[in-house]
């Protein structure tokens, strides 16, 4: 049964580490142009398995941000973990020993929640660790290669690759953004937002991962306040 | 850049992430009942992802033009709802093709 589980983990992380190794080949380019050696991006990569915070924590460091500041970071931009992390714990087989939980958790990614919610039954912990064993390698040696190879690469390579991140990122917000308004509102408005911080005056001056956060916090409250999602009874009964 | 600085940086970022994803998973036995907190939480990447994204992709690839072109393509992708590294394959090829172009036309 631990075998069946790790297998299907295993084949349904198959697309999830390929996409990983693309995006963060990006990631350890961008690593190294922004001054650190190969070693350390991919570490940042083993270590950390998330883009968005990892993505805003190279900036913070290569403008030299204080520790306070990339914890926030982090704190804020990895949130939504938390939020996975609690419909997993939900969802868990509880005939596994209790341990398997510390392993679990430094899998819970987007992609990796994403095919954990969507398989029928409980959760097994093999079935994490089998994903894992095709992100976490992909994301790895992706950044590796990208870091690698980064600096051999001709500029116009370079360029084209420097929006794959981004790509990404449009990937998941903009098809739930066409079918829910709040999440459209929340989306225009970040983005409206950021190109107020990046070029009005003064407000120009605050650093790359503070910016981040403030216009997280706000958006995402201003949000909640106004448009709370609905208690969808369907939902719970399926994560619990 | 200081050795020790960036090594520590690491840390920290590694130590809050993990942090963050085990601390629910371990320590949880219910689930989140404050409305408001749910309703953050679910707004939380979406904003975090569009606010990280807009002007920044305009801008990534060093001409306006070519940003703005990856970004068309990457919307477009997106929209018909493309698969991660579709959409990214998209946003590189527009900003490849379109610098090319560019060069191309320069030169005559």
């Amino acid at each position: 049964m631990r075998q069946e589980a790790f297998k299907k983990g295993i084949h349904d992380g198959i697309p999830i580490g390929l996409g990983y190794f693309a995006v963060a080949f990006t990631f350890g380019i961008m690593g190294i142009s922004n001054g650190l050696s190969i070693w350390q991006v991919t570490l940042i990569s083993l270590t950390n398995l998330t883009s968005a915070g990892q993505f805003a924590g190279l900036g913070i460091i290569a403008a030299g941000g204080s520790y306070a500041e990339i914890a926030i970071s982090q704190l804020i931009i990895n949130l939504r973990y938390c939020l996975m992390s609690f419909s997993i714990a939900q969802k868990m087989d509880r005939r596994y020993p209790w341990f398997h939980r510390f392993f679990v958790a430094f899998g819970v990614t987007d992609e990796i929640f994403g095919i954990s919610a969507a398989a029928p039954g409980r959760l097994s912990p093999y079935y994490s660790y089998g994903a894992m064993c095709m992100a976490i390698p992909g994301w790895t040696l992706g950044t590796f290669a990208g870091a690698f190879t980064g600096g051999l690469l001709p500029s116009f390579i370079m360029n084209a690759l420097s929006v794959a991140i981004y790509g990404m990122f449009l990937a998941v917000v903009i098809p739930p953004a066409k079918k829910e308004k709040p999440v459209f509102a929340v989306v225009l408005a970040a983005m409206a937002l950021g190109t107020l911080f990046t070029f009005a005056p003064l407000l120009s001056e605050i650093s790359s991962g503070f910016r981040i956060i403030i216009i997280t916090v706000l958006v995402a409250g201003i949000a909640a306040a106004v448009h709370p999602i609905e208690e969808n009874p369907e939902k719970e009964k399926e994560a619990a | 850049m200081d050795r020790n600085y960036i090594y520590g940086a690491i840390a920290v970022m590694a130590g809050v992430t993990y942090l963050i994803r085990m601390l629910p998973l371990v320590l949880s036995r219910k689930e989140i009942t404050s409305r408001f907190v749910k309703s953050f939480l679910y707004y939380v990447p979406y904003a975090c992802l569009a606010g990280m994204t807009f002007p920044a992709i305009l801008l990534a690839p060093g001409n306006i033009i070519c940003g703005c072109a990856g970004f068309a393509a990457a919307l477009i992708a997106a929209y018909y709802e493309n698969s991660l590294l579709k959409v990214a394959v998209c946003a590189c090829a527009a900003v490849f093709v379109v610098e090319r172009l560019m060069v191309f036309m320069s030169l005559l």
